[in-house]
């Protein structure tokens, strides 16, 4: 039953999470910017407030798109805290962000349809590297299952130093950090109007966002997944990982796509050059 | 054996009757009811033999034999005719050679060509029976109306339907063949007809390009038909330890070294009807042919004939290194393909990239060829044939009523032809999207490639591969779904017996997924286990776990019927201009203007230019390779 109980708790308390990690976010890059900031829980004032908005649509389809983005992130976190197989996870994930894009899509506007190609191109930049995190963790553990993952005692960072870096890079391209926020940003100031988010607006809009909490809840997860055999240095190794990519969102201006598809691409090559030692010392191990 | 026989003498009686039906109602009561016979005998082969294992017939051998001979020295001299009529002297060379070497085979091992049994049915078998079986008939059905449309849209080409007729159902009964022989001269003798049968489709509109592109594939297949008589005769040669022409006994040989060469021959053929790089181009020009023709080609037959042949032989290729190397050559293929289909806004040339793609992973999964990769490659099989069909055949009908099959120009087929479009959808997502079958294929090749020495490369390939496939599947359905104002539904207006067929194999396309634990446990998984000794198979929980995802997507549609009620509808936003939902805005000067949308080609890194020399230079390496290998381990 551990299963259920992790699933369920993910879908509980995940949007709380992940906003509250949005706040802590905003709060923090305020001050590295040399301001106050807002107060920690004006994410969930914002969510709150876009509920009451009045509904405008473009097209009614863009909520059938939207809602099916937020069930299947919820379902692929969910998948993951119930200690599910990483690559059935990778995938649900992957259907998830085609909901987005096909929503961006549907609307037929201008604005969306680029953010809904960048989105594409942000997609097709991650997806080798999450795919090869998990068969890195699979020749650590030697289970593509989390439950397997999550106890083993083997420090799977040591042997896999190059695969956490490059997922790092494209972890910044998931949370919509800059220099790798190419499709929609956080950052009004470097956007083309709001990229793929452009026609959503009200509950809409609020979906997206606590679709963004889980997404964020879930990428984090994964990130402790490599250190794993230790909880604590887990933890520590997560929040200092965040804040890595906060700095990096600050000091960085938004990269040309060429630029997010070709780092997010090298930093595979990084994986695979890891994983292709970590064979070898296996082979000659055995 | 009635019905092995039945599904491959039938074929031939119908093609011959459709000959001289000229009516088109006439011909599409003949078609319909053989489809239906056909679809009936291979789901009865599916029921009566599904549980019994291979079961060998010892069919006639003497007078058939001879009989193919005859016809394929006829062949040979067709073939010589035309590449005489068309002055295409290579078709000649190799139509030649091809005949001295079966001359050769036949005087100088005429005491070692037997097999003990010449036809056979095992669970692979009746897969493909049945892909054969529903998809082409269904496929035929389908063509009789198009051809109709067709020549009512091309007057200039010539009425030959009878003869196009005869050709399609002759392709049939030559695939049953090729499935349900044992004996390899059998094989190879469907083989060829299996290649004529192309030739003549593509070449169907007689245009320059179309001789043009039909003699291509007849040279790229001819190349491979020698190389599988080289195979047959270095076997007969070593009759007592390989088996000679007994498939099965040369499956089971013990002297892999001796069968490797073979091997790696035939699988020389099977890579050049796979259309695997550097023979990807004859795949492609057969474009040029109606629709249902290129539904034929790449999902029930031909291409399917090819890596049917790879995987029967990777018990061979496992474990070899030059096995290993075909391995290659498909991965390479799978990753080249994938990338060029990006820049590609021709809706049957995405089609054709994507075809060639999946072969090429079937083929790398054959190559390498444990257990688990073989599960996958079948699996891969069932699923891109059902997938594939759909996607071809609703291309055409898009053609037919748009008069384009430029993806660009589909923008907005939810609102001009929305069953075409959500049936698009469908397909689409089955080649590529969780929970459907090609994702669960490339799943398990995952999990099955972590585990082999070195097939790390092939992860890798997987990796950038089915990220590039994301890319240019879906940019091709935002188009479709993608709601456009003020334009005309154009739905009606074409015939309705087309669209059977599209039902029901969209019908199909959602059914694998929902049937594949039963497809695995009762087909693929006996067939492996039969082989290997082993087999693989799906955990219980992540299969619930795809069922569970399948009935979400089922039901989200449902929602709808929540957001109709209260919504504001507004016009996109066009940079705060005063626009319509049609995308027109104000301009400057109080013109009205109107903005465009076109999806990313990514022309600049991904285009066939580009891309497709290094990649078939890599793949002619690894074949090379591949020779070396295995006449070293000889």
């Amino acid at each position: 039953m551990n299963w259920l109980i992790g699933a369920v708790l993910f879908l509980i308390l995940a949007p709380i999470g992940g906003g509250l990690i949005a706040g802590i976010d905003r709060k923090i890059t305020a001050r590295m910017q040399g301001r106050v900031g807002p107060p920690l829980l004006q994410p969930f004032y914002d969510v709150g407030k876009l509920f009451e908005k009045e509904r405008a649509v473009v097209t009614t389809a863009q909520n059938f798109y939207v809602l099916a983005y937020l069930i299947f992130i919820a379902l692929s976190g969910a998948l993951f805290f119930a200690g599910g197989d990483l690559l059935l996870i990778v995938f649900a994930f992957t259907l998830a962000h085609v909901f987005l894009v096909l929503g961006a899509y549907a609307v037929h506007s201008p604005y969306s349809h680029i953010g809904a190609e960048r989105e594409l191109i942000q997609v097709m930049a991650y997806e080798p590297m999450i795919i090869l995190a998990a068969v890195g963790l699979y020749m650590v553990s030697g289970s593509f299952y989390v439950t397997d993952i999550v106890t083993t005692t083997v420090p799977a960072i040591l042997y896999l130093p190059g695969v956490f870096l490059g997922f790092v890079v494209i972890l910044t391209i998931k949370l919509r950090k800059s220099p790798f926020d190419i499709s929609t940003s956080h950052h009004a100031h470097q956007e083309i109007v709001k990229g793929i988010t452009t026609e959503f607006s009200g509950s809409t809009l609020a979906q997206v966002e606590i679709a963004h909490w889980y997404e964020n809840v879930f990428l984090l997860g994964f990130v402790f997944l490599f250190f794993a055999w230790n909880p604590v240095l887990g933890i520590i190794a997560v929040a200092v990982t965040y804040l890595a990519e906060i700095f990096v969102d600050n000091v960085t201006a938004r990269a040309r796509w060429q630029a997010a598809l070709k780092s997010g691409w090298l930093a595979t090559l990084l994986g695979i050059v890891n994983l292709a030692i970590l064979s070898y010392m296996m082979l000659g191990g055995a | 054996m009635q019905t092995l026989l039945f599904l491959i003498v039938f074929p031939i009686l119908v093609a011959c009757l459709l000959l001289f039906v000229k009516r088109t109602t006439l011909r599409y009561a003949v078609v319909t009811l053989s489809a239906l016979a056909i679809g009936g005998a291979s789901i009865y082969l599916l029921m009566r033999y599904a549980f019994e294992g291979a079961v060998y017939f010892a069919a006639p051998s003497e007078a058939v034999g001879l009989a193919m001979v005859i016809i394929e020295m006829g062949l040979a001299l067709f073939i010589i005719y035309m590449g005489a009529k068309f002055r295409n002297y290579l078709a000649i060379l190799l139509a030649a050679i091809q005949a001295v070497l079966v001359v050769y085979l036949e005087m100088t091992f005429s005491g070692s060509l037997h097999a003990a049994n010449n036809l056979f049915i095992d669970q692979f078998s009746i897969i493909m029976a049945l892909i054969i079986g529903l998809i082409g008939s269904l496929i035929a059905v389908y063509s009789v109306r198009y051809m109709e449309t067709y020549h009512r849209h091309h007057p200039e080409v010539r009425d030959r339907q009878t003869f196009f007729f005869f050709v399609i159902f002759a392709f049939l009964a030559a695939m049953f063949g090729l499935v349900f022989s044992n004996n390899l001269m059998w094989i190879f003798f469907f083989w060829e007809i299996t290649t004529i049968s192309s030739f003549l489709l593509i070449g169907y509109s007689e245009t320059e390009e179309a001789t043009k592109n039909a003699f291509r594939a007849l040279v790229m297949n001819l190349l491979g038909g020698v190389a599988f008589i080289v195979a047959i005769i270095l076997l007969a040669a070593t009759e007592p330890t390989s088996g000679g022409i007994d498939l099965a006994r040369v499956l089971a040989s013990g002297d892999t070294a001796i069968v490797l060469i073979p091997a790696v021959l035939i699988g020389f053929a099977g890579i050049t009807k796979a259309a695997l790089m550097p023979f990807s181009s004859w795949l492609l020009g057969a474009m040029v042919a109606p629709t249902p023709v290129s539904a034929l080609l790449h999902s029930s037959t031909m291409v399917k004939a090819g890596v049917y042949i790879l995987v029967r032989f990777s018990p061979v290729f496992a474990g070899t290194f030059a096995g290993f190397s075909i391995g290659l050559v498909g991965g390479v293929t799978f990753l080249v393909a994938s990338a060029i289909a990006i820049s590609r806004s021709d809706a049957k040339s995405v089609l054709a990239y994507s075809t060639i793609a999946n072969l090429g992973l079937i083929a790398a999964c054959a190559g390498v060829g444990t257990y688990m990769l073989v599960w996958a490659a079948i699996l891969l099989i069932v699923f891109h044939a059902v997938a594939k069909a759909l996607l071809f055949l609703g291309t055409g009908v898009i053609e037919q009523r748009t008069g384009s099959r430029n993806i660009e120009d589909m923008e907005g087929l939810i609102v001009r032809m929305p069953k075409m479009a959500v049936m698009m959808f469908i397909g689409i997502a089955g080649m590529f999207l969780a929970p459907f079958g090609m994702l669960i294929s490339k799943w398990a090749a995952i999990e099955a490639f972590v585990q082999v020495p070195f097939g790390l490369v092939f992860i890798a390939i997987l990796a950038y591969g089915s990220a590039v496939t994301v890319f240019f599947w879906a940019k091709w359905m935002g188009k479709l779904v993608t709601v456009t104002r003020n334009t005309e539904r154009v739905e009606k207006g074409f015939f309705k017996e087309p669209w059977a067929p599209l039902y029901i194999i969209t019908g199909l396309v959602i059914a694998a997924v929902l049937l594949f634990p039963v497809i695995s446990s009762a087909l693929i998984e006996p067939y492996v286990l039969a082989i290997y000794g082993v087999t693989a198979l799906m955990e219980q929980a992540n299969v619930a776990i795809m069922l569970l995802m399948m009935a979400l997507l089922l039901v989200l549609p449902v929602s709808f019927l929540l957001f109709k009620r209260t919504a504001r509808h507004l016009p996109a936003y066009m940079g705060g201009r005063p626009s319509t939902p049609d995308l027109q805005f104000a301009g400057s000067l109080g013109l009205t203007r109107e903005a465009q949308t076109r999806n990313y080609y990514l022309t600049e890194y991904f285009g066939e230019a580009k891309l497709f020399r290094p990649g078939a230079a890599v793949c002619i390496v690894l074949i090379l390779v591949s020779w070396v290998l295995a006449g070293v381990a000889l």
